[in-house]
């Protein structure tokens, strides 16, 4: 959407103001950051390796050796909490990513085209959501093994997509009888275009909130995943895995599961906010950034993103 | 001699609307004394948001529960203000019944129109289940609907929108009310159907020998129906008289504007009298007269304090100097500044010929398939929405395309925008037929002609700011980005608004803004025609004034040719070189605009031109009106013969050995005729 020029400020420049002026983007965005410090860097502080094991203190509280405690083999909790934060950092966000560019790209180009087009697409829909996806995974497993983590996050998305797709193909369809969409067909604008510049930012907010729920459901869905042999394997781990193995030990050595689960819903929340401050920059009337009092208006409405801000299902479903 | 007391009193109506929390409340209705005498008819006129039908629904006690009622609303001396519901709901329907706008809502769609008349009935009178049902029948048969036992089972979906607002109005008398209220209750009809309505009121009024209260925005049917006339602005009444009196000499400098901001059926021509500015939101008024900031006489008390409704005899008015006015008497251009239009001269017939043809399309068709089953779709039908329609229109020329809802204006505007080949017949846009273009041609010809939707806050992206909005057309060309730049603001200040409102989004602006940037988005390539799709029948008449002039301006500065379709005939007069008249997806008639609405000779285009209402009651008690029986035919049945036969008054009067010419032979218009007439005996 290249469409800004010096002399005067297009929806690109608009719409990166607005999101720079919520308090909210500023603090989602620098947690985030942080958490991404912290992944990468804070490996560096301590000796301990995520391999290590420590045969002298199993399941001990954290002190000032073993800095968030350790498991029940003398892992080192601490350094497998960062070494599964990188993981799950970086599948997280580029599982939301790529299953929501997807799941918008489909489900437009479904609703606007329509015709064949739309019923070849939902059929692969269609045939994708009855497909049992691990069973998938498992027979392709084996070939992509080799391919290492980006194979997995092309996986986890490809599984994650089609009832997105769906809803934004319904939304298309109303979405383009109306007149702003005919009078930019009448105006010799390429459907293509058409799409990227009417169609997607009026379905934005569903597809920023729909992303923020998929950053925590995909590094949930990971931990399932390495039952499978597939993704994250021992003594590698993830947020994921962690949280999975401190599940059962949490009432009696929470440490083992608390701080991996902290970090999760850090995380999460700190998307949230982005996706938030995303959805109201995009949103004209929604003037977030301009009125003081963001939590009468709160109160006042029920936001789409509200159950997105408590990761708990998540926390259920790898408990389940 | 002493005046009998009036039926219905309103004293200092005050109506607020709480907000959510955080916010002012809003005041709705300021302040509102009216009377009404028995038999008599009030017009309420003011544009939308003045508290018209806020002050309506308070009289009722119709109001949601966020609002407050303050002051008093008497009926024959009983406080109806404060009192428990209980009570007010036996007064509602018995003694004030409520005409509603849109007659589709205002019946349940699962229940029978005869049970829903005979429940009103029966609410408020112990008779039995086949007494009421007798009375309901009666009742349809009062409002004109044929066949009325029949129609008692019918489903308010199976009734045309002018035979449903007949059905409300039979609901609204079951109980021979002493005062109907009737809110807005033909804005969604059409001119013909409008007219068939408004005689049903005045009959129902006439049997019920009720008080009609009639709300309206339309000054056209406030001066055919009304007796009084009480004008609102910003939520309080500013003038209040007789209608004549009201219509010859506007005491309020608003009222002298509203009437020079209304295209007039009788009148060519000329810039109309746009009143500058918004109506104030109700919320945030700054002291004094709410119209001061608009009122091009506003002297600094007028900010001062709010006038009071004070005035000689019955003729009350809101303004300091009203007593100025009411002794010089000055027509609206005198008062309020008029653009200074610059000349447009439509071609003489013989010149015109040599004009180049902008748009031409010949016996243009476009039929809709019927479907039915849903596992197997097979065809069962047609739907003929455009058959045998023709429009000319010469270089910087405008043509009137009018017709009633279903007549297939759009339609036949879409085909031609469609750039496609057409179903049958021949469409020529800029010397190029549409059957013969290839991809790329037909993108580059779309440059040359642009659209301006009727809805413009649902043809801008609400997402998008309006530079890029405006952008989008040059963006869709492949212009370069300086040029677009420099584009943006020399467009806006062309259409009337700032350069940086390109920073804007499009909720931020009023809606005669939106739709001027409507107009400065289709101007962007700089098209040599422009389809105008019913433009200002969205916006307010003094907000519509404003558009009219632009749009007449621009005209004459750019040399545009438009095509402009309305279903409002005093627009069309006022803008149109040409006319075209449509009725069930045919061209009945086309030609100059001055000899068409002066001799119209189709009893069709008769008809519709002697329906709608001038905003004038002298003028408007002196004509004859022409009432069309019935509703527009399905278009699904292609008729043998004249589709107009049905409702044609022509052919009810015709000797029985002319008829069969009618019933047979479909009329064609004459091909080359400056005047063509698609009828077999057009009047002279």
């Amino acid at each position: 959407m290249s469409v800004d020029s010096p002399a005067r400020a297009g929806r690109g420049r608009l719409v990166l103001t607005r999101l720079l002026a919520a308090p909210g983007v500023l603090i989602g965005g620098g947690t985030v950051l942080l958490l991404f410090l912290l992944a990468f860097v804070g490996p560096y502080l301590t000796h301990w390796s995520y391999t290590d094991i420590d045969y002298a203190s199993l399941r001990q509280p954290p002190s000032a050796d073993h800095w968030f405690g350790t498991g029940g083999l003398g892992q080192d909790v601490y350094a497998q909490t960062l070494r599964g934060l990188q993981k799950s950092l970086i599948i997280g966000l580029l599982v939301a990513l790529l299953s929501t560019v997807l799941a918008g790209l489909v489900g437009a180009c479904a609703g606007y085209f329509g015709g064949w087009t739309d019923r070849l697409l939902i059929f692969f829909v269609d045939l994708m959501l009855v497909f049992p996806g691990f069973l998938v995974i498992t027979i392709v497993s084996p070939r992509l093994r080799s391919a290492g983590w980006l194979a997995f996050v092309v996986l986890l998305a490809a599984f994650n997509w089609m009832i997105t797709a769906r809803v934004v193909r319904s939304m298309t369809i109303s979405l383009k009888e109306r007149e702003f969409v005919r009078a930019a067909q009448f105006m010799g604008v390429r459907p293509l275009r058409v799409i990227w510049r009417h169609v997607l930012p009026n379905c934005a907010s569903y597809l920023i909130v729909d992303a923020t729920i998929a950053v925590g459901s995909a590094v949930m869905s990971e931990t399932a995943l390495s039952y499978f042999g597939f993704g994250v394997k021992a003594p590698d781990v993830s947020l994921g895995t962690l949280i999975a193995d401190g599940t059962d030990t949490a009432p009696t050595y929470p440490w083992t599961f608390y701080f991996a689960a902290g970090l999760l819903v850090l995380f999460v929340l700190a998307v949230n906010l982005i996706g938030d401050g995303l959805r109201d920059a995009l949103d004209p009337t929604a003037d977030a950034a301009r009125r003081p009092s963001r939590r009468v208006r709160d109160a006042a409405r029920p936001l789409p993103g509200r159950r997105t801000d408590s990761p708990v299902p998540t926390v259920d479903e790898a408990t389940a | 001699m002493t005046t009998p007391a009036p039926l219905l009193t309103v004293h200092d109506l005050r109506v607020e609307f709480a907000a959510a929390r955080g916010r002012a409340t809003t005041t709705a209705v300021r302040g509102v004394d009216l009377t009404l005498n028995r038999g008599e008819t009030l017009g309420i006129v003011g544009e939308s948001g003045s508290g018209k039908s806020v002050t309506a629904l308070a009289v009722l006690g119709l109001l949601p529960g966020t609002a407050t009622v303050h002051g008093s609303v008497a009926l024959d001396g009983q406080e109806l203000v404060g009192r428990p519901a209980r009570e007010l709901a036996a007064i509602r329907g018995r003694r004030i019944a409520m005409v509603f706008q849109d007659p589709l809502s205002a019946f349940t769609p699962v229940f029978r129109i005869g049970d829903q008349i005979a429940e009103a009935v029966r609410v408020h009178q112990r008779v039995d289940r086949a007494a009421a049902r007798r009375r309901a029948a009666e009742l349809l048969d009062l409002v004109g609907i044929p066949d009325p036992v029949r129609a008692l089972d019918s489903f308010p979906h199976e009734f045309s929108g002018g035979m449903r607002q007949r059905a409300m109005i039979a609901m609204a008398v079951a109980n021979d009310p002493d005062v109907l209220l009737a809110d807005e209750p033909t804005t969604a009809l059409d001119v013909t159907i409008q007219a068939q309505v408004l005689e049903v009121l005045r009959t129902a009024q006439r049997e019920t020998g009720a008080a009609l209260v009639l709300v309206s925005h339309d000054l056209g049917v406030v001066a055919q129906m009304a007796d009084r006339v009480a004008v609102m602005y910003a939520g309080r009444v500013v003038e209040s008289a007789p209608v004549d009196e009201l219509f010859a000499a506007p005491h309020h400098p608003y009222t002298l504007g509203l009437i020079g901001a209304v295209p007039r059926l009788d009148r060519t021509g000329g810039p109309l009298v746009p009143i500058p500015g918004q109506p104030p939101a109700l919320h945030a008024l700054a002291p004094g007269c709410p119209f001061a900031a608009r009122c091009p006489l506003a002297v600094p008390e007028c900010r001062a304090a709010e006038p009071v409704l004070t005035g000689p005899g019955e003729h009350l008015a809101a303004c300091l100097r009203s007593g100025e006015l009411a002794a010089e008497r000055p027509a609206p251009a005198e008062v309020y500044p008029v653009p200074a239009l610059p000349p447009t001269r439509s071609p003489a017939p013989a010149a015109r010929e040599t004009l180049p043809r902008v748009l031409s399309v010949d016996g243009l068709r476009r039929t809709f398939p019927v479907h039915k089953g849903t596992v197997f779709k097979r065809k069962v039908g047609e739907v003929y929405a455009v058959d045998g329609v023709r429009l000319d229109i010469r270089r910087g020329e405008t043509l009137g395309l009018v017709g009633e809802s279903g007549s297939g204006k759009s339609t036949a505007l879409f085909e031609v925008l469609g750039l496609r080949p057409p179903e049958a017949g021949r469409i020529e846009l800029l010397g190029q037929d549409t059957a013969a273009l290839s991809a790329e041609a037909a993108h580059r010809l779309r440059a040359r002609v642009q659209i301006v939707f009727q809805d413009p806050m649902a043809s801008l992206d609400p997402r998008l700011p309006v530079g890029d909005i405006i952008a989008e057309p040059l963006q869709a060309q492949g212009a370069d980005r300086g040029r677009i730049a420099a584009r943006i603001p020399q467009l806006l200040t062309q259409v009337g608004l700032e350069p940086d409102h390109a920073a804007r989004y499009p909720h931020e602006f009023s809606g005669g803004q939106r739709q001027r940037i409507s107009i400065a988005r289709a101007l962007a390539v700089e098209p040599e025609l422009l389809v105008l799709d019913e433009p200002v029948s969205a916006l307010d008449v003094s907000i519509q004034a404003g558009v009219l002039n632009l749009l007449q301006q621009l005209k004459a500065e750019l040399g545009l040719a438009y095509l402009f379709v309305s279903h409002d005939l005093s627009v069309i007069r006022h803008l149109a070189d040409r006319v075209s008249v449509m009725y069930l997806g045919r061209t009945v008639e086309d030609g100059p605009v001055e000899q068409v609405f002066a001799a119209p000779r189709h009893p069709y285009t008769r008809a519709l031109l002697s329906a709608v209402p001038l905003p004038d009651p002298v003028a408007e008690r002196n004509r004859v009106r022409i009432l069309l029986p019935g509703d527009p035919p399905s278009p699904t049945s292609r008729a043998l013969g004249c589709p107009f036969r049905p409702r044609c008054p022509v052919y009810a009067a015709l000797p029985a050995e002319q008829r069969p010419r009618c019933e047979r032979e479909a009329p064609g218009p004459a091909a080359d005729d400056v005047h063509a007439v698609a009828c077999h005996y057009p009047a002279a």
